[in-house]
Parts: structure tokens; C-alpha cells; sequence
């Protein structure tokens, strides 16, 4: 039992068929080194520790000979975007099979020189070794081999029953540089004769900057450029002190236009319905032999804009030489940052190299792109030298895009018996993708601002066969007989969205898994019963169960306790996992325990899989109790962590893990799985405590009040 | 220019400085010391954190002046990779972060709790750790490290 990752027509996993040459993956160097250099990058989801276990594991050499590069369009694979939790079963393939292809290499030069046939030798940590002791190895012949050439699909990688690494949990390889302060993130990169920037952006929304008076700004020491065209303004100077100074002074002497109105915040489920909008039927299912309602149920589920927030602000560091630029970034994708600035540079994607560099935490489209075209903007002024901008707090939670706020509406119709005879789910949201590089026009905020603008960009939604955006998980994964999903895409965007962690499965799973909580209620019926019922996939059923027995399913009632279950299989066809949650309850929510499982396939580094589903498992407590983006009819209101409140370690729940290790089945990624069932697990303990059903998210104070008037 | 003397991990340091600027931008800017990251210039989210004295204090709204005099210690002075300070292990030993930028002020928290209750409970850890915010959802490997930490330094 296999299931492969889609794989090209010659057999190559798509990411290698895509950028063939061996070179371009992997290096031996004389001194005892593999360089591995995949296209996906680090965003503090151990990645690239996954992948050099993978390397390590192939090649059959120690971890600690494999180093990693960090992606650059100068010698990089393309591999797109690291987003979608892709990266493992995109990547991971690939590299594989181009390690196993490398070391088919190795072996038949090495059984050239030792005159021993390739299958007689033997490698232990990149020591070829064959009968009567003849050895050499790939330092030895890294000058020799060739690895300038295509793969070809001839070389199968080892079966699973021969890795060693692959599946036992490894160190990150990125953690003592942390704790040891050795610079790794962007932020703390000191390049020879470095600049820095600051940007003024515009405190309501997105207003056209009319008049500016710079006297003030250049009055202070240490500024050596401003740089304006259209609305975009910045500052250049000798220190980040300095050139604070100066924005303050810009701000002064900026005036704005009116602000375009913004929807109103306590009414979005209106807003969203109201908006001309592009409705697309996702599936359909018609029941082979149609069963007689007796009832028809509907329910509207709701959740706000989301913020990334990302602990630290983005950054970036752009140095023009004549007419080439050089770019470090924290974006997800470096390809894709380098064809949305040639556009708004017009220049050929030769003249500009963009390269990876560590930020922190990122959970999807956030200022990553946006600052890396303002450091190239305000480069540009002052040829020949670096310069690092770093965007404020503030511009961090109101100009960065945001998760798009989704208003989900089902129906269900019921037979006499209370089971599902047709169901109907119905999504409006703005779209979940705005990212660079896949249009015509550019997708970064400075191109918006330009005296001669390019139009800002309305987001659009994956399709469905990539995991859809939107109706990421709107499809039920339970065998109802009938029903038919639809998406209403937003063609206006009067809020900046774009790919946040899950798209659209977290409002779609949460919206499903509380509906359904609803009606296996109504049958008098137990929850995971229910669900366990109506599912086919084992796999889906063996995290349910293992959820449900680690946590004592259903644990012995206790006034002001409850418990709840939610369960998504994420995208439909990546990871399985199943949350179980205790909260407590009276005025406030607290959220006590979550208890997880989750079944990714092959767990690559299993202590790294377990990480994830935990971080986004507590992620989404904080979502789910506390999150949503403020403003009034001009401006984002939520712009520091005051207005923007996020989980803190006093309100963090206990988390236990289990994650099914699936050797035999390909990876799939980790980081986004947890959030829907979570948040659904949640909802649904609340109703379990307290007899409420809180259909909008966050789940706060005021939520509960306005269910018990419901109720009323 | 005012000089203003402090101790930068246990080295006499003079900076010729406006004494209101904040101390994070002197030490990220002509000191060149990174360890204490910027997160929102307002206090509010820790990962400025050094410790003054034993005392763990968010550096961005910290001005020069208050230090003068002072032991001032950032990441960078608790331990290295050679000696490496028993709660730096136990991050490690844990796995306890995923994108790591809040993971110096949380180390600051954290040791400046040691030194004020050896032994703390794990709620005693949340507390100390509540005004660092942490995005991940790193939390409880962090507190798991934290107590690790002061069970190695218990047993000596």
C-alpha cells in the first residue's frame, strides 16, 4: 500500500521533473561535506531539518555532514512557494530521489576505481567500501563525479524498512543557533556599509498621499536619502534610530485624502452577503435513492478577519549595482517575490536575485513580500549600499494582509430519524490568495502606492484540485447522501486579505464540525459515535478513536466542565487529525485540555510532526478565544498587542499529542491540520458546558451573551 | 554627548549616547549586540527582554540613562554554545520553539525567575513567562524546558 504524490509522465516527482539537474539539489565537496539546496525554506517549521534527514538517510552519511542552503534564485530549485504544508511531500520526494540517484552515481564511479561490481560495495557515512577492504568514498571522488545532469526516473530510493533517520525524531538543526543567539534571522544580519529604512504608510485606509513637507525629516543628522514617488514615501539613513526619528517627522508634514470607508466590524455576516460576489458551485452529490425529509435545519457560522502577528515586524535588505538588485527576504517564495518585482521594476528577473533569509514565525502571505519591495524602493536612492527596512508594529497588524473573515451558512435536511438526507454548504468570504508572482500585475503593497499604481489586487481562491481557498474543506468528509457546496468570492476588497494558515478549512471545519455536534445531539446520539459512523476511511476513524481514548471519551460529567470533538481531514487529502477539548466555563471560556491525534503518513521527524500539531493546536486557541481584526468605517483599530490580544502562557491549555506513525504512506505536511478541529472541538465543549451554541467566532464574554439572548 | 557607563555581560561598557534613547537601540545599534530582538517598541511583547541586574526588563522602552551603573545581561551573556547556561540545555533538550524570535527574552524571563525561585512550580513558569508572547504556540515545551532546567540546577 503506497500512495505516491502526483509524480510527472517520466516518473520523476514533479518538484525534480520541474528542475532536473542533480547539481541544483546537491554537492559533495572534497572536506567531507554534502551541500543540500532545496527551493523550500525555513519559516520555524523545521523543514529544513526534515529534509536533511531525508538527504542523510539516502545518501547514508551522518546528519551532521549534510548542510543546508537557504533558497536563492541564484542557484536554487525552483520549487514555489513554501506554503499549504506542502513542503515535505513536495520537497522531501524530490530530494530523495535525487539523493538515491546521486548515490547510484557514487557507486558505479567508485566500483570503476576499486574495480569491484557496484552491488558487491557498500556505504556507511559516505565510506564506499567493497570486499577485501577497498574503500573510497564521495569526498574522495566529489572532484570526479558529475552531478551536472538530469535525473532520470531509473533510480528507485531505498524502501522504507532501510532508513534509519527518516521517522525517528532528530534535533532541529536550526535551535542552537537560537538559544545561542548566533544570527540566523534577517533581522539581525549586519551587512558592510549598511543603511537603513523606514516607510509611511497611511493611518487610515489606503489613503492618497497629497502634500508632503520634508524639511523637517532632513533637519536630522544621519538621514542621507528620502524617497517619494506617488503616495509610497520613505527614509534612508546611517541608523535605525535616526531614520524613526525622521518617519515621525515625515508624518508631521504628510497630507492625506479621505480614507476609503471600511465595513462595519459588528456586522460582517451582512457585509459579506451583500457584496457583488462570484458564486461557484464546488460539488454536487446527488443520492442514488432519494430519502423522504421530514425537517430542514440551517445555521449561520461566522469568523472575523484574522491577523498574522507575527512576533517580529517584517524586514528586509535590498543593495542595487547599477541596474541589478540584490534582495535577502523572509518570503515563502523567492522565485515567485523575483517576478512580482521585476514587474513593478521593469527590468528582466536576470537582474534581480533574491535570497532566503530566516524571520520569524510565519503562518502564510503576511508583510514578508510587501518590505522586501519597499527595501528595493528605498535602495534605489542610494546605489551601491545596503539598506534594511523594518516595518513598525503598527504597520505589521494594519497593512499586512490579512485571513480572510468568512460567513458560512448550512442546511441540512432530515429524515424522520434526524439523519442527514441532503446537505447544503454555502461559503461568502473575500479570497483566501493574493500572493506574488502568479499575475499579471504585481501583489506587494508599495506597487499599490506608486504615482503611477498598478490596480490592487482582488484575491482569488486556489482551485479546488490544489485544496481550493475559500471552500478549503467545505466538502464533508462524512457520507451524507446528499448536498452541494457553493462559494461566494468577493469581487470588491475593501480589506487587504490573503493566505492565511488553513485558507478557509478553519471557518469551513468549524462550521461543519459544530453543525454536526448539533444534530447528532438532536438524535440524542454520542458525538464520535456519530462521526465514527459516517466515515469510511479507517484513517480518519483511527484518529477519532485514538483521540477519543486518550482522552477518556466521554469523561464523567462536572458542572462547569464540558468537552468537545472536531475532526478534519485537512485540504480532504492531507493530514488526518482529531482534537479533543476540555474547557471550563461561566462567564469566561477557558480552554483546560486538548487531546490530539494525528496521522501525516510517514512522520519524517516525528517529535518536529508532533510540534507542529501542537503549536497549531494552541494557535488555534487563540484564535478561536480571542482573535479578530478591529476597525471603524476608516481605520484598522487593532494595531498593537493591546487591541490585538493573542494566547499567553497563563491561558495556554495542556496538549497531548499522539501521532500515528504510517511509515509505509507518503508525508504530508503538519502545520496546518489542528486548527479547524481545534477550534470546532472547542465550540462544541462550550455547548457541552454551558447549553450554548456560539456560531461566531472569537468565543468571548460578549459571544456568550449574545447566545443566552438567543436562547432566550 | 553624555557617556554612560554600564556592565554589558560582565564587560565595562561606555556609551556616548543621548541617555533618553532606548537601550534595545543602543544595543542592536552601535553596540552590535542582536541578542534582544525587536517585537513592537511598546513593551508588550518580550522579546526585548535582558536583565538588569536580576531583573528581566523589556530594553525597547528602557531608557540608557536607568542603566547607568548597572549589570546589564542579554542573550548573549547567559551562556554560549561552549557553556551553555542550564536553561539553554534544556531548550534544546526539549525542542522548545519553532520559529525561536521570542526565545531570547523568553530565556531572559526565564533565568531572572531562576534566580528568584529555583524551584518553581510549572504555574510559578507561566506566570514569570506571561508577558512574553510567544506566536507558535511553543508554550508548554517552554515550560517543560524551564522546569528541566531548574531540576539540573537543583541536583547541582
Amino acid at each position: 500500500m503506497n500512495q505516491q504524490a502526483p509524480s510527472s509522465a517520466a516518473g520523476l516527482p514533479v518538484n525534480l521533473a520541474a528542475n532536473p539537474k542533480l547539481s541544483s539539489w546537491l554537492k559533495f565537496s572534497a572536506d567531507g561535506e554534502v551541500t543540500v539546496s532545496p527551493g523550500k525554506v525555513e519559516i520555524g517549521q523545521g523543514i529544513v531539518t526534515a529534509l536533511a534527514q531525508i538527504a542523510a538517510d539516502e545518501l547514508d552519511v551522518e546528519i551532521s555532514r549534510v548542510r543546508m542552503v537557504r533558497a536563492s534564485t541564484a542557484m536554487s530549485p525552483n520549487e514555489g512557494v513554501t506554503s499549504g504544508s506542502l513542503s515535505i511531500q513536495q520537497s522531501g520526494r524530490a530530494l530523495r530521489h535525487a539523493c538515491a540517484e546521486a548515490r547510484h552515481i557514487f557507486l558505479t564511479a567508485a566500483s570503476d576505481r576499486l574495480g569491484v561490481a557496484a552491488d558487491a560495495l557498500s556505504i556507511q557515512d559516505g565510506t564506499i567500501s567493497g570486499p577485501g577492504n577497498v574503500t573510497t568514498s564521495y569526498w574522495e571522488l566529489a572532484d570526479d563525479v558529475v552531478l551536472d545532469r538530469d535525473a532520470t526516473a531509473a533510480v528507485m530510493p531505498k524502501p522504507v524498512a532501510q532508513r534509519t533517520l527518516a521517522g525517528r525524531s532528530t534535533q532541529r538543526l536550526d535551535i542552537p543557533d537560537k538559544v545561542f543567539s548566533c544570527p540566523r534571522f534577517i533581522h539581525d544580519q549586519v551587512l558592510p556599509g549598511m543603511l537603513h529604512g523606514r516607510v509611511m504608510r497611511p493611518d487610515t485606509a489606503r489613503a492618497k498621499l497629497l502634500e508632503l513637507k520634508e524639511d523637517g525629516a532632513r533637519a536630522i543628522a544621519g538621514v542621507v536619502a528620502i524617497a517619494r514617488d506617488g503616495s509610497f514615501t520613505g527614509v534612508v539613513g546611517e541608523t535605525e534610530h535616526c531614520v524613526e526619528a525622521a518617519l515621525k517627522a515625515l508624518q508631521k508634514g504628510a497630507t492625506w485624502s479621505q480614507a476609503e470607508t471600511l465595513p462595519d466590524e459588528n456586522d460582517l455576516a451582512s457585509f459579506l452577503k451583500a457584496e457583488p460576489s462570484e458564486p461557484v458551485v464546488i460539488d454536487e452529490r446527488a443520492a442514488s435513492m432519494p430519502r423522504v425529509k421530514s425537517r430542514t435545519i440551517a445555521r449561520q457560522y461566522s469568523r472575523p478577519y484574522l491577523a498574522h502577528a507575527s512576533i517580529a515586524p517584517s524586514c528586509a535588505i535590498a543593495q542595487w549595482d547599477a541596474d541589478k538588485v540584490r534582495v535577502w527576504t523572509h518570503s515563502q517564495g523567492v522565485y515567485l517575490l523575483r517576478a512580482d518585482l521585476a514587474l513593478v521594476l521593469k527590468l528582466p528577473i536576470e537582474n534581480i536575485t533574491v535570497e532566503h533569509m530566516e524571520g520569524a514565525g510565519c503562518y502564510g502571505h503576511n508583510a514578508a513580500d510587501d518590505v522586501a519591495l519597499d527595501a528595493v524602493l528605498l535602495a534605489r536612492a542610494v546605489p551601491g549600499r545596503p539598506v534594511r527596512v523594518q516595518w513598525s508594529r503598527q504597520d505589521e497588524m494594519t497593512q499586512a494582509p490579512f485571513g480572510a473573515a468568512m460567513v458560512i451558512e448550512i442546511e441540512a435536511d432530515l429524515d424522520a430519524a434526524g439523519e442527514v438526507v441532503d446537505w447544503r454548504h454555502s461559503v461568502w468570504s473575500n479570497g483566501h490568495a493574493a500572493r506574488p508572482g502568479r499575475a499579471a500585475q504585481p501583489a506587494l503593497l508599495a506597487a499599490f502606492e506608486l504615482e503611477k499604481p498598478f490596480p490592487r489586487m482582488i484575491s482569488s481562491n486556489p482551485p479546488q484540485a490544489n485544496g481550493g481557498g475559500a471552500d478549503r474543506n467545505a466538502i464533508p468528509l462524512y457520507d451524507f447522501p446528499a448536498w452541494r457546496i457553493a462559494s461566494h468570492r468577493l469581487l470588491t476588497m475593501p480589506v487587504r486579505t490573503s493566505a492565511l494558515r488553513t485558507l478557509g478549512a478553519h471557518g469551513n471545519v468549524f462550521a461543519i464540525e459544530s453543525f454536526l455536534d448539533e444534530i447528532a445531539a438532536g438524535r440524542n446520539e454520542d458525538p464520535v459515535a456519530f462521526r465514527l459512523r459516517h466515515l469510511r476511511d479507517e484513517r480518519a476513524r483511527d484518529v477519532i478513536r485514538s483521540a477519543a481514548t486518550r482522552a477518556g471519551w466521554k469523561p464523567e460529567r462536572r458542572p462547569g466542565v464540558g468537552h468537545g470533538i472536531g475532526f478534519a481531514r485537512y485540504k480532504n487529502t492531507g493530514a488526518y487529525c482529531a482534537a479533543i477539548a476540555e474547557v471550563e466555563g461561566d462567564q469566561d471560556i477557558r480552554v483546560m485540555k486538548l487531546t490530539l491525534a494525528a496521522d501525516v503518513g510517514e512522520a519524517i521527524n516525528p517529535d518536529g510532526v508532533a510540534n507542529q500539531i501542537e503549536g497549531g493546536a494552541i494557535q488555534a486557541v487563540s484564535w478561536a478565544l480571542k482573535e479578530r481584526v478591529r476597525f471603524d468605517q476608516q481605520r484598522i483599530t487593532s494595531a498593537s498587542w493591546s487591541d490585538y490580544p493573542i494566547l499567553r502562557f497563563s491561558e495556554v491549555p495542556d496538549v497531548e499529542v499522539e501521532v500515528i506513525q504510517r511509515s509505509d504512506l507518503d508525508p504530508v505536511g503538519a502545520g496546518e491540520a489542528a486548527h479547524g478541529p481545534v477550534t470546532a472541538a472547542i465550540a462544541n465543549a462550550v455547548f457541552d458546558c454551558l447549553g450554548l451554541r456560539i456560531r461566531n467566532l472569537p468565543i468571548t464574554r460578549d459571544s456568550l451573551i449574545a447566545a443566552m439572548e438567543l436562547n432566550k | 554627548m553624555p557617556s554612560i557607563r554600564f556592565r554589558l555581560n560582565g564587560v565595562d561598557t561606555n556609551v556616548d549616547a543621548d541617555p533618553d534613547r532606548s537601550l534595545l537601540d543602543v544595543l542592536r545599534g552601535s553596540l552590535a549586540v542582536t541578542g534582544a530582538h525587536f517585537g513592537c517598541g511598546a513593551g508588550e511583547c518580550g522579546a526585548c527582554n535582558v536583565l538588569i541586574g536580576d531583573r528581566a526588563i523589556a530594553s525597547c522602552d528602557t531608557p540608557l540613562w536607568s542603566v547607568a551603573g548597572k549589570d546589564v545581561t542579554t542573550l548573549e551573556g547567559l551562556g554560549t554554545a561552549k557553556r551553555p547556561h542550564p536553561l539553554q540545555r534544556a531548550f534544546i533538550a526539549e525542542q522548545a520553539l519553532q520559529c525561536g524570535y521570542c526565545v531570547s527574552g523568553i530565556l531572559i524571563s526565564a533565568a531572572a525567575l531562576l534566580k528568584r525561585n529555583p524551584s518553581p512550580s510549572s504555574s510559578e513558569v507561566k506566570e514569570a513567562l506571561d508577558g512574553n508572547l510567544c506566536r507558535c504556540g511553543s508554550h508548554n515545551r517552554m515550560v517543560r524546558a524551564v522546569l528541566r532546567a531548574a531540576a539540573e540546577m537543583a541536583a547541582g
